[in-house]
């Protein structure tokens, strides 16, 4: 490393903890402070420090509103992962296999689903007419035909790698194409599972607009809209708001750290072949 | 005999039927519907024709039209700068700096976490008087701005703070196009004694073109789209002063004017497909002619 690279580091580093890491302190601390300290707004350690009480009456609040919404949540979270997994690994796997006006069709309109914004309020009305609108069903059903273009997509991509020479000797074995598929083919596409559940997941568990729409009520609350019904609840004390972005944030962080990896493959799939 | 000349294809179409179900039922089912609601006084009691009113108030109104214009200002102003940024940043941290993965890792958080919470943070910290950016400019002498209480500012602090939460995306989809560029062009460019400067322009921006591409059209759509994050910070306000098409759709939805705020769905959905389809045909053009 030259003089100028660990310079421009330091430099780098100090920029990225004003920019990047003070906002992140900020609420830290005020998660840590009393009502009225926390209330000054300002950046400064806290008077005195009240962490776990803070905690506890953040969980407790409104009849333990938030553990009910992180059981909601992770709900709508793996139900929508297994069904998007399973029935986007199929698409992914015909369209790449079997070249056809047909299979053509059919990708470019999951890829439309990237680009097109949901309709909301004909989707409400859907819903209602089929008795799905405020039912965490409902929601599963919804995130997974949100989700499904990504999906395809990375399936599309990651099984283009595998040979076709895998499925011709099972076929020549006899399977059946369904064996095919969840017998040879799905075991090998683990890597790029993993990539997907976690890319979808994270996006599902911080999604806070589609739960606003079509999961209105009280028992029905998911993780992101603690903060917006907390936000009304408790005008003042911004430290119990603060713990609760703080305790939703958790998560996310956790499968940051352990697939980093996944993530950057994820996001960036594109990028390269453009 | 005949059971070889009917031989099935060992890649059957109906693979395809329970995801496109769902995604039928529940995204195209109400996409194509949208185009008819949008041309009926529509509320949760009933759906009357009224041809193209919905569309003539959206576009005769201020406020509707505020939100229309500040969609677009939101959209490439977002999109420009994440851009710009995300490619310094990667070209930064791809240079071999001091604590270059630490520093990837700050600047990619922001993604990862609730965008409400980054939207309720930032609207402290902006706060008029008490907030501490403002506490932070008094600090050095400087007057206290109105970053979300002005209405000529609010929806550009909107759009800073998106920036903020974004452009880590948009440097970690340039890292992965910068190590694609093999050493040997800027090997061959500096035998050819090629600047710095020289290199950035000529093999780095044309190169990169791809990532470029993704980075636009991404940054781009979910500029257009933007709900959640204007919502914790401003609601729209002051007044509709930061309001854009998303904010609209969700208060006239509110308000029981279904029929206004489908219309508002579809004029996002032409807007979209009007701007991205035609750049990414172009951008994507370029690419394969450098």
């Amino acid at each position: 490393m030259t003089r100028r690279q660990t310079l421009l580091g330091l430099l780098a580093l100090g920029g990225a903890f004003v920019i990047f890491v003070i906002p992140f302190l900020f609420v830290l601390l005020n998660a840590m402070k009393t009502a009225q300290d926390a209330s000054q707004l300002d950046f400064s350690l806290p008077e005195r420090w009240v962490f776990w009480q803070n905690l506890v009456t953040t969980i407790q609040t409104r009849d333990y509103a938030l553990l009910l919404a992180y059981w909601n949540s992770i709900v709508i979270t793996v139900g929508a992962m297994t069904l998007l997994v399973i029935t986007g690994a199929m698409v992914g796997y015909i369209v790449q296999r079997r070249p056809s006006p047909v299979t053509r069709i059919v990708y470019m309109v999951a890829l439309s689903g990237l680009m097109i914004p949901p309709a909301v309020v004909p989707t409400i009305w859907l819903l209602q007419s089929i008795g799905l609108f405020k039912t965490l069903n409902g929601m599963i059903l919804i995130q997974c035909a949100y989700g499904m273009g990504f999906t395809v997509l990375l399936y599309r991509s990651f099984i283009a790698t595998i040979p076709r020479e895998l499925d011709e000797a099972a076929i020549i074995d006899g399977a059946k194409p369904w064996q095919v598929f969840f017998k040879v083919v799905l075991p090998l596409l683990k890597p790029v599972t993993l990539t997907i559940i976690v890319v979808q997941s994270i996006t599902i568990f911080n999604d806070f607009t589609h739960p606003l729409y079509y999961l209105p009520g009280r028992e029905n609350i998911t993780v992101q809209l603690t903060l917006y019904n907390f936000q009304s609840q408790f005008v003042t004390q911004m430290n119990l708001l603060f713990m609760n972005i703080l305790l939703i944030t958790i998560p996310p962080l956790i499968v940051f750290i352990f697939f980093n990896r996944q993530i950057v493959a994820g996001m960036t799939s594109g990028a390269v072949k453009g | 005999m005949a059971a070889t000349s009917r031989r099935r294809s060992p890649y059957p179409y109906w693979f395809v039927l329970p995801a496109g179900a769902i995604f039928t039922v529940f995204f195209l089912v109400p996409t194509v519907s949208s185009f008819y609601f949008s041309l009926t006084y529509w509320d949760p009691f009933e759906a009357r024709f009224a041809g193209w009113d919905n569309y003539i108030q959206f576009f005769s109104e201020p406020y509707l039209v505020r939100g229309t214009v500040n969609t677009l200002i939101f959209a490439f102003l977002t999109s420009g700068l994440k851009t710009v940024l995300g490619l310094l940043l990667a070209v930064l941290l791809t240079s071999g700096l001091l604590g270059q993965s630490f520093l990837r890792s700050v600047v990619f958080f922001p993604v990862l976490v609730s965008t409400i919470g980054v939207g309720i943070l930032f609207k402290e910290m902006m706060h008029p008087t008490d907030g501490a950016m403002n506490l932070g400019l008094a600090a050095l002498g400087l007057p206290k701005i109105g970053f979300l209480t002005d209405p000529s500012l609010a929806l550009f602090s909107v759009a800073m703070v998106d920036v903020w939460r974004g452009v880590g995306l948009a440097t970690l989809i340039y890292i992965a196009g910068l190590a694609t560029i093999g050493d040997e062009y800027y090997e061959a460019a500096r035998i050819d004694g090629a600047t710095r400067w020289q290199q950035f322009w000529r093999v780095t921006v044309p190169l990169v073109r791809p990532a470029t591409t993704t980075v636009v059209i991404l940054s781009l759509i979910g500029g257009l789209r933007l709900f959640d994050l204007i919502w914790a910070m401003t609601g729209g306000g002051p007044g509709f002063s930061s309001d854009v098409l998303a904010s609209v759709i969700y208060k006239q939805y509110q308000a029981g004017f279904w029929g206004l705020s489908t219309a508002g769905n579809v004029i996002l959905f032409l807007m979209i497909a009007l701007l991205v389809a035609p750049l990414a045909w172009w951008l994507n053009r370029r690419a394969i002619d450098a």
